[in-house]
């Protein structure tokens, strides 16, 4: 929209491609390597198992935390680069 | 002193903690009550998310839920966590620039749609009211089992706690208050957990424990735990399994179900600033994960510990006399959630898979078994952790404060959500407008005392379908409410008829699905299909069908939308401004 001072359009841009590859990778743990990818992480052993059941009990929620900071912080300095941010 | 002295004393002192916030924290104005005055610390409403969430299903049922299931109930631990990035990205912030009071009122004011917002409203109230049931019964299990009072004087007691906090503080009282509920619930499910993965493994971080080595025989905990009930006829615990497709869709109904609940979605207003609702996500899944990185640990070693207890020398040998059995059995077979039966007539308890034919007509044979003689609700493995690893008498009375807490907690946050959809989407938003804020606040008082007497009356009344009924609350959430608040913020096309045919589609879907497995409004005997594996279509269980109704809704609103006439141009500059952080304010009435 024309009326605002910044660049509305492209800030929308950058957030919308910082999701979309967020979530990538929050697929990617969870459909993927949890679940899907299982059998081909199979040769990988963690502590009497594979890889795949240590992402399916814990290494999906330890990279959602991760997503989810990444992405706050990310934003703040977008939302302040493009001027839209909150005193 | 006795346990049941000691119980008292952890439970009476936490419900007298939650009384003295709710005092100091009394709600003045709607505002207070709807979104506790705006101002609450992302840490803070973090850990309040994390009380909010985490229910008697997670405390409770979930490590449950995993031991039975093994590798495949991992859904569960995904599904109720992976939401929250959903939440974060796609959901909180928008809706926190928004800056209302409630979800039906971002559904009618951006659909601008009366409609659209009454059916926001219903499908808040049906997830709710579901919801609500699971609470007030686990709530009944934990008073019947630890302060030995029947489960109908438990809930009372329970009701009138949540009364006071929640009818005077509103989502104050109820914000601070589980804070307190975080910190007890948090601190009674660890420390059994530190306790036995040090007893098992010598580590005494349970995440870490759950891959290290069992100390008794050398072998890696999993492997152990494979061996002994393969060795009884169950499955492994790690096996991967054959069917893909639900435990994805599975997963995703969980995940964006969570994200779509509207008592999680409204604690996000209650922050000052649109960046603190993207961190006070993440803080609330730290907080989350600190128990759901736990749960697995607990059933794997609990599961371990139960067979070991059956088995003292090992699966090789005979299990134990009934006679000898250890006092946690006996105390929990009173509750009948354990029962026993001598089948073969030996006087020992025998335990393994009487399912598997194979196991049962060779290796049961031969040991002269008769079937399976002991049976054991999953329910009761995070409330007997501690006696069945032997721990001190005042760790099992800080889990009856923790089952408690959870339960309670989330109560009062659905009570919440509910109370504000009839006092501010109904009476205000639509009865009476002109409605003063003193009529307001009152209104929103009354309907959650009445809540709460139906929430109880629910509860010591359950219906049948108790069980089945948090799937529904999912399903309801997935299928409708998500993809409406999602299209309206990222969806400048999406208009107010596209928006109600995709959400009442979406819906009708999803019911139509679970009821043709489960019955018509859930009634025994009006199913039209068995509710069994080969039925489903495509091996996709009714449980998992809330994301394929959420794609049902996305394409009939695109698709609707489009061949009708696009939103008008006031409704547009409203989505470009959700999207913008700058001049968010705090949580506005008008």
């Amino acid at each position: 929209m024309s009326g605002h001072s910044y660049d509305a359009e492209n800030y929308w841009k950058a957030n919308l491609r910082l999701i979309f590859g967020s979530l990538i990778v929050w697929a990617l743990v969870s459909y993927g390597c949890a679940i899907l990818l299982r059998p081909m992480l199979a040769g990988i052993t963690v502590g009497g198992t594979d890889l795949g059941f240590w992402f399916a009990q814990q290494g999906s929620i330890l990279a959602f935390i991760a997503l989810i900071f990444h992405y706050a912080w990310r934003m703040n300095k977008i939302d302040e680069k493009f001027g839209v941010h909150e005193e | 002193m006795s346990q049941f002295a000691i119980n008292i004393i952890f439970v009476g002192g936490s419900f007298l903690l939650y009384i003295l916030i709710a005092i100091w924290a009394k709600a003045g104005s709607t505002k207070d009550f709807y979104v506790a005055g705006g101002g609450v610390h992302p840490i803070t409403n973090g850990m309040a998310i994390g009380a909010d969430w985490m229910s008697a299903a997670s405390f409770i049922s979930m490590a449950g839920l995993i031991a039975a299931g093994g590798y495949s109930n991992s859904t569960y631990l995904m599904g109720w966590t992976g939401g929250y990035v959903l939440l974060a990205m796609l959901l909180a912030p928008y809706l926190r620039k928004f800056g209302k009071f409630t979800v039906p009122e971002f559904i009618g004011d951006r659909f601008y749609s009366k409609n659209a917002r009454l059916v926001a409203v219903i499908c808040l109230i049906v997830a709710s009211v579901t919801y609500v049931i699971g609470q007030m019964a686990g709530a009944g299990v934990a008073f019947s089992r630890f302060l030995e009072v029947d489960s109908t004087t438990g809930l009372i007691i329970a009701a009138v706690v949540v009364f006071i906090y929640a009818v005077l503080g509103g989502m104050k009282g109820i914000t601070y208050t589980q804070v307190a509920q975080y910190c007890v619930l948090i601190i009674a499910y660890t420390i059994p957990a530190v306790f036995i993965s040090l007893q098992l493994t010598g580590n005494p971080i349970p995440p870490l424990g759950l891959f290290s080595t069992h100390a008794d025989s050398g072998l890696p905990i999993l492997e152990k735990l494979n061996q002994v009930i393969t060795d009884l006829g169950f499955n492994s615990y790690t096996a991967d399994i054959d069917n893909k497709l639900n435990m994805v869709l599975f997963t995703l109904s969980l995940m964006v179900g969570t994200a779509g609940l509207p008592h999680v979605i409204i604690r996000f207003f209650t922050v000052p600033k649109v960046a603190d609702a993207r961190w006070s996500a993440g803080w609330a899944l730290v907080f989350i994960a600190l128990l759901y990185l736990t749960a697995p640990a607990v059933a794997s070693m609990a599961r371990l510990n139960l067979m070991t207890t059956i088995y003292p020398e090992g699966t090789a040998a005979q299990p134990i006399e009934y006679e000898a059995r250890p006092g946690w059995i006996q105390t929990w077979e009173e509750t009948g959630l354990i029962r026993f039966e001598d089948k073969n007539n030996d006087g020992r308890i025998q335990v393994y898979n009487d399912k598997n034919e194979q196991f049962a007509s060779t290796t049961a044979q031969e040991r002269g078994w008769n079937g399976n003689e002991l049976v054991v609700n999953n329910d009761i493995l995070v409330l007997a952790n501690p006696e069945i690893a032997n721990l001190p008498s005042w760790v099992i009375g800080l889990i009856a404060a923790g089952g408690l807490a959870a339960a309670l907690s989330t109560a009062a946050g659905l009570l919440l959500a509910i109370s504000s959809a009839v006092s501010h989407d109904l009476i205000k938003g639509s009865i009476n407008p002109n409605i003063s804020e003193k009529g307001e606040l009152r209104a929103a008082r009354i309907s959650m005392a009445v809540a709460i007497v139906i929430a109880t009356w629910l509860g010591i009344n359950p219906p049948g379908f108790a069980a089945q009924v948090v799937a529904l609350a999912f399903g309801i959430a997935a299928a409708s409410l998500f993809p409406a608040l999602m299209m309206g913020i990222f969806s400048k096309r999406v208009n107010n008829t596209g928006a109600i045919a995709g959400m009442l589609s979406g819906l009708a879907f999803t019911l139509a699905y679970i009821f043709v497995y489960k019955g018509w409004l859930f009634i025994p005997g009006t199913n039209n299909l068995p509710d069994t594996p080969e039925n489903w279509v495509l091996g996709i269980s009714p449980l998992s069908i809330g994301a394929i109704g959420a794609i049902v809704n996305f394409a009939v609103a695109f698709v609707v939308s489009n061949a009708t006439e696009e939103p008008p141009v006031e409704i547009q500059e409203l989505v470009e401004s959700v999207r913008y952080p700058r001049g968010a304010g705090q949580a506005q009435d008008h």
